[in-house]
């Protein structure tokens, strides 16, 4: 057992790290081609990559160790999460330590690792966005946990691999008002946390509206790159996050290669559709006023809360 | 219809019927407010439609279409009617913001929800569990009231605090005889009739429907 599920933790980081950058191409193709225009092809971010690690690395005068550190650990926080939520396998050798609050204090570590590398370089772009991205983690945090709690609550545990193998044993648990009510909070909350329209727009660079982009203007060759490379680890984290929780027909419960290699083929396939479906959407939607997201927040919030109370209440344990 | 089945359906619609109330405190567009509150009525009709047939009592199922079809249709017709009349699109300025009114509707879910506990400790059933649910609809029906300025959200907290009253009724007992029921019934249907009548005549007079103008009494 130990030997399959040690591959697979091993190839689901891989995976991730691999995929990432193709998400983004696949999302940026479908942006493309909805709007009709030839777009750059899946491959563009790897070579956009390759490019910006070619570049000689180049920091501003008088940042200091946050400015440096911070695309080191969003991308490590984000392999870890990578290895740590059962994307394709229940039955790993960290399944243990899989536990949600884990994965969301990981998530809040990378960003406010890139919120003080903002701040860190002293121009006011950076703690515009720093303060931005703060506004919105202040309200996302709060909301991931009170969804992770509904859907602990009919498990009985916060281990993420406990919490999907129960839902795969008992499908009932998908349909019921708390996880319906706990799955749309969890993808606005997603939406936020990693940048997408409606809360920043990934492809500006126009100061009035950027979040994210603000955060990492200073930033030039490999630690571009790496930074880069972390928010897209982070949005396939996540989008695999949520098929688990919410699609988890597939994935592996025991060791037996067959289905291993299976939940990784319907991982990919759930990941890239979620992906498609979400740039599709983008098209249409337009990006909220500033002032308006906190509203959005809130009501993502208050269907959390409903998720718990339903949860809690209406199964009468 | 299987137990569980039963349940998971109850909840359900309960939990449809109290997210329109939500979704009413989130929206600004009055159209769409009136498009929710018409899924309200079809998540009220699923509930009684829901007990009536795991009760076997046909009469409940009456009630319930009549229900349904005077609170997913008629009164959102007429309150389309009232809209297109008045010119007016959205819910400019709540006395107390979007934000502030969605976790106000969370503190008052809450407050439903352990106000309503004695009541389900009395006989836990599917529908019993359900309860908070409908009481928490009669207050987040009263906020809305309280705090929109447009007459038709208004009358859309009014219908709201009317719904979660009805649910409460289905849910605790069953609903209440039908000749209650029918009384209610019209009288909702008067009351929705008269603010119609209601609006029309503040247009006339100032120009939009903004309750606040309406501070002095006169024969």
């Amino acid at each position: 057992m130990n030997a399959v599920g040690t591959a697979a933790v091993a190839a689901q980081v891989v995976l991730v790290t691999a995929g990432a950058p193709l998400l983004t191409g696949l999302m940026r193709q479908v942006r493309a081609r909805m709007e009709g225009r030839a777009g750059a092809g899946i491959g563009q971010p790897w070579r956009d990559f390759r490019k910006l690690l070619r570049k000689e690395p180049i920091t501003p005068v008088g940042t200091g160790p946050a400015f440096r550190t911070a695309p080191l650990l969003l991308v490590a926080t984000a392999a870890v999460i990578a290895a740590l939520v059962p994307l394709a396998s229940t039955a790993t050798p960290v399944s243990r330590n899989a536990d949600l609050i884990v994965v969301v204090a990981l998530l809040a570590l990378g960003t406010v690792a890139l919120a003080l590398a903002g701040l860190d370089t002293g121009t006011a772009f950076g703690g515009m966005g720093a303060s931005r991205e703060m506004t919105v983690i202040a309200l996302v945090e709060p909301t991931i946990l009170l969804a992770v709690f509904a859907l602990s609550i009919p498990a009985g545990t916060t281990n993420l691999p406990a919490i999907i193998a129960g839902r795969i044993h008992d499908p009932a648990r998908l349909a019921s008002p708390a996880g319906l009510l706990a799955a749309v909070a969890l993808a606005v909350v997603t939406l936020a946390e990693t940048g997408r329209l409606p809360v920043d727009n990934p492809s500006t660079h126009l100061e009035l509206t950027m979040i994210h982009e603000a955060m990492i203007l200073e930033y030039a060759g490999p630690d571009l790159a790496l930074v880069e490379l972390g928010a897209q680890m982070r949005l396939t984290v996540l989008l695999g996050l949520l098929a688990s929780l919410f699609a988890p027909w597939g994935i592996a419960t025991s060791a037996s290669v067959a289905a291993v290699v299976l939940a990784f083929v319907l991982f990919a396939v759930k990941v890239a559709l979620l992906g498609a479906a979400l740039a599709a959407a983008e098209v249409f939607w337009a990006k909220l006023r500033l002032f308006r997201v906190p509203e959005l927040l809130a009501g993502s919030f208050l269907l959390a809360l409903l998720a718990v109370t339903a949860s809690y209440f209406l199964t009468g344990e | 219809m299987s137990e569980s089945a039963y349940t998971q359906l109850l909840d359900l619609a309960a939990g449809l019927f109290l997210l329109a109330a939500v979704f009413v405190l989130w929206r600004r567009e009055l159209t769409a407010i009136v498009r929710i509150f018409a899924l309200q009525g079809v998540a009220l009709f699923a509930i009684a439609a829901l007990l009536g047939v795991h009760e076997e009592r046909w009469d409940l199922l009456a009630v319930a279409a009549g229900i349904g079809a005077l609170r997913a249709g008629v009164l959102p017709h007429l309150m389309r009617r009232a809209l297109a009349a008045s010119g007016e699109t959205r819910e400019t300025q709540p006395l107390v913001n979007v934000a502030a009114s969605l976790l106000t509707a969370a503190a008052l879910t809450l407050l439903a929800y352990a106000v309503s506990r004695p009541l389900v400790e009395l006989d836990p059933s599917p529908a019993t569990r359900a309860l908070p649910v409908g009481l928490a609809v009669v207050l987040i029906g009263f906020f809305t009231l309280v705090t929109r300025r447009r007459a038709l959200s208004q009358v859309v907290g009014f219908l709201l605090l009317d719904n979660g009253i009805t649910a409460v009724a289905f849910l605790a007992a069953s609903g209440v005889p039908l000749i209650v029921e029918l009384g209610v019934s019209f009288d909702v249907l008067l009351a929705v009739l008269v603010l119609q009548i209601l609006t029309t005549r503040m247009r006339a007079a100032f120009g939009r429907t903004d309750i606040d103008d309406l501070r002095e009494l006169r024969d």
